[in-house]
């Protein structure tokens, strides 16, 4: 099967990204986020409560760099991480430990003076425009708020004018420049929101599920506008979201989690068309295709039960529990994410780069285990 | 009451092969804002044991059109203001109240997005889906309550029987929604109306929904009525499909056909804006450009797309478009309809009808952005 054109290469150790040869903009190295829950005191077993701490990994170990000019598309469904992920990459959320490396800077360990200092290099735009804009400001409020806080935009007519090209760049009228949020439709508060997070000409931005809450013909809207500014500014974009067809179009790689972990990291087209980690295949296979001819021929894998609580989630591979290919190692084993193919990682001990088709792997084998090859330590 | 008729009557009255049928159907809301005509004349037939999808954008009136077949709309600020519903022959909207509570919930049922706010959550699932068949079936307690086993069962709930008692914010979003279709199946309903059913779900578990309804339809034959904005689930999953756009019908057609050889430009514009991983390579989606209508203030005299529309001329500002039969089954509402169908038509290699020049019209160009 072809792998987008990239050699296969025997150099051991170095892992060899699409862009190689350039420095990642951000290196995520090992990075938690825990919440605990508390309980598995003594004093709660005498009440009859927990008797384990609980903790929700809801990030457990990501390792994941992002180049230059590159979005990176990141999936899963809800609960899995990837929004907690996004936020604790800008310190919304704190990491509990592990390094997040922006231009060879650890985020993680700054002080919240120093990281108000990078913020304006990293910014968000968020899923709901309805929640995520203050309905007391005004639209030239909203846009020029990251201008004064980085002391970018001047004053009086200068403000107004940056104010009212950013509205340009995303496709609003600065004749909106005084109307507040709630006279906005969804689609046009999203831009506004995009307005936002480009104020501050940062070089990386998190798009927590930017177009979830959009109608159908304004999801195209928004995502040829991102594409756009992209294009023009340069941007690094990571891509949150669970709509596959969505995050297929705009990436160029995707990276795909499960359960606080990342399973599969490959470029966007070799993903749909080759996905090699179990949970992938299901996930892809469950997106429905709008073309009859496509859904009545296909084969769907469709997966049992719930995606479990990231509460203690459980040993193993994390996906053990409804992986129609699992065996009794998957319970004890944690997958490594490893290159089954050149720059196509994927976290399965029961493939390898020797035998990298699951469905062609004997019963009950691991050569996963076996394997020698490059690995990002999960 | 004076117009109570017995069912079976009716039900051989309807020689049609129709299970419903609408006819210029008008669901109007009184606002603050001036009349909305969330439902402004739509017509159309559903079959038995078919599937029909209803697809659209946000107040498009796909929803109000299925509240107002099962007289559900709230009354004010909302009326049926002319129109029939006519099932089995039968017109719903000129029923008594208390006729049409046997036929909600029992011969016509409904599954609703959110499986949360649906159910009641100080209530035990078992007791909830008992109500139905003590009410609709008769059942004692005792009958209702295997019932309810069963029909968790049926869904795919495993250990029912030691799960029927818990309280729905026991169950996960997946979960709920599989106790909404046990209710909804519960009396063995002969129409199903999904109204957006797997958009609060995550993809894994939509695919579990869908393959539950699909396989239920073919036990049972029930027709359904698959309401969403997602072309990919109607795609899979229906007979015929009704595009609807400011509360009236843009398209109608079988599926195949529907997808294939598109005669609105609507349609046109919302099967090229979605993201088909299965064929499209890196080029960028085409926009609908401008917002979905305000449909408290839709002009009359004039198409309600119009205003985004790449093929719009003079005449769409100045006419309402025909509803231009194209083939058999295919209508589209619109002035070039022909053409646009014919474009389809020679997008695909087929031959064109109504013997115009299939015009070099390029949607691809996306118009103001």
């Amino acid at each position: 099967m072809s792998v987008g054109g990239v050699q296969a290469g025997g150099a051991g150790g170095v892992v060899r990204p699409p862009s190689e040869g350039r420095e990642p903009l951000v290196s995520i190295r090992e990075l938690k986020v825990h919440f605990d829950l508390g309980g598995g005191t003594v004093f709660d077993k005498l009440v009859g409560g927990a008797g384990v701490r609980r903790v929700v990994k809801a990030v457990d170990g990501v390792s994941l760099d992002i180049y230059p000019g590159e979005t990176l598309g990141l999936v899963g469904e809800s609960g899995c991480g990837k929004s907690t992920l996004g936020r604790a990459l800008l310190r919304l959320t704190e990491p509990t430990s592990g390094q997040v490396l922006f231009r060879g800077r650890d985020l993680a360990r700054l002080s919240k003076r120093e990281m108000r200092g990078q913020r304006r290099h990293l910014q968000m735009i968020f899923q709901d425009p309805y929640a995520s804009l203050n309905p007391r400001m005004t639209v030239a409020q909203i846009i020029g708020e990251p201008l004064d806080t980085f002391q970018l935009g001047g004053r009086g007519r200068e403000r107004e004018g940056r104010v009212s090209e950013l509205m340009r760049t995303v496709g609003l009228s600065p004749r909106f420049l005084r109307r507040y949020p709630h006279e906005f439709s969804g689609g046009q508060r999203q831009r506004i929101g995009i307005a936002r997070a480009l104020a501050a000409d940062p070089d990386f931005v998190v798009a927590d599920e930017p177009i979830s809450a959009l109608d159908v013909s304004i999801q195209a809207q928004i995502m040829n506008l991102m594409e756009k500014l992209q294009r023009e500014r340069d941007l690094t974009y990571l891509f949150i979201s669970h709509d596959l067809r969505a995050v297929r179009h705009v990436s160029d790689r995707v990276a795909v989690m499960y359960l606080g972990k990342l399973v599969e990291l490959a470029d966007a087209k070799v993903i749909y068309r080759d996905p090699l980690m179990p949970y992938t295949k299901a996930l892809i296979s469950a997106v429905p295709v709008p073309d009859p001819a496509t859904e009545a021929a296909r084969r769907r894998i469709v997966l049992q039960g719930d995606v479990p609580s990231p509460i203690n989630p459980p040993a193993g591979c994390r996906f053990h529990t409804r992986c129609p290919w699992a065996i009794e190692k998957c319970k004890e084993v944690v997958p490594p994410l490893a290159e089954i193919k050149p720059n196509h990682f994927a976290a399965c001990i029961r493939i390898s780069p020797e035998e990298p088709d699951i469905e062609k792997v004997a019963p009950g084998d691991a050569p996963g285990l076996r394997s020698t090859g490059r690995v990002i330590a999960q | 009451m004076f117009y109570y008729f017995p069912f079976t009557i009716h039900q051989t009255m309807s020689h049609d092969g129709n299970l419903l049928s609408i006819k210029d159907l008008r669901t109007y809301f009184e606002t603050e804002d001036g009349t909305v005509r969330a439902v402004d004349g739509i017509s159309f037939d559903l079959k038995r044991g078919e599937t029909l999808g209803i697809v659209g954008e946000s107040g498009s009136g796909k929803s109000v059109t299925n509240l107002s077949v099962i007289r559900l709309i709230p009354s004010p600020p909302g009326r049926i203001v002319s129109g029939e519903v006519l099932f089995h022959g039968q017109d719903i909207l000129s029923l008594p109240e208390d006729e049409v509570r046997k036929i909600r919930g029992k011969r016509i049922s409904m599954i609703f997005q959110d499986p949360m706010t649906s159910l009641n959550p100080f209530m035990r699932i078992s007791k909830q889906l008992m109500e139905i068949t003590q009410l609709h079936l008769g059942h004692t307690k005792e009958q209702a309550y295997e019932h309810a086993v069963k029909m968790l069962e049926t869904v795919g709930i495993p250990e029912a029987r030691a799960r029927v008692d818990a309280y729905p914010h026991e169950f996960s979003g997946g979960m709920r929604q599989r106790v909404m279709i046990a209710m909804a199946l519960s009396c063995e309903p002969e129409l199903l109306i999904a109204d957006e059913p797997t958009t609060a779900l995550d993809v894994t578990i939509q695919a579990q929904i869908l393959e539950l309804i699909k396989d239920l339809k073919e036990q049972t034959g029930t027709s359904v009525i698959l309401i969403t904005h997602d072309l990919g689930v109607v795609a899979g999953m229906t007979d015929d499909i009704i595009v609807m756009y400011a509360g009236k019908v843009f398209e109608q057609a079988p599926t195949r056909e529907l997808f294939e050889r598109p005669g609105n430009p609507y349609t046109k514009g919302l099967l090229k804006s979605v993201p088909d991983p299965a064929h499209e390579e890196g080029t960028e989606l085409y926009q609908i450009p401008g917002l979905p209508p305000d449909v408290a203030h839709l002009p009359v005299d004039q198409c309600p797309f119009a205003e985004r529309c790449y093929r719009a001329e003079d005449i769409c500002r100045r006419e309402f478009p025909p509803f231009v039969q194209l083939n058999a089954e295919h209508f589209s509402l619109c002035h070039f309809a022909e053409e646009v169908y014919n474009e389809s038509l020679a997008a695909r290699g087929g031959a064109a009808v109504g013997g115009q020049d299939p015009g070099g019209v390029n949607i691809q160009g996306g118009a103001g952005r």
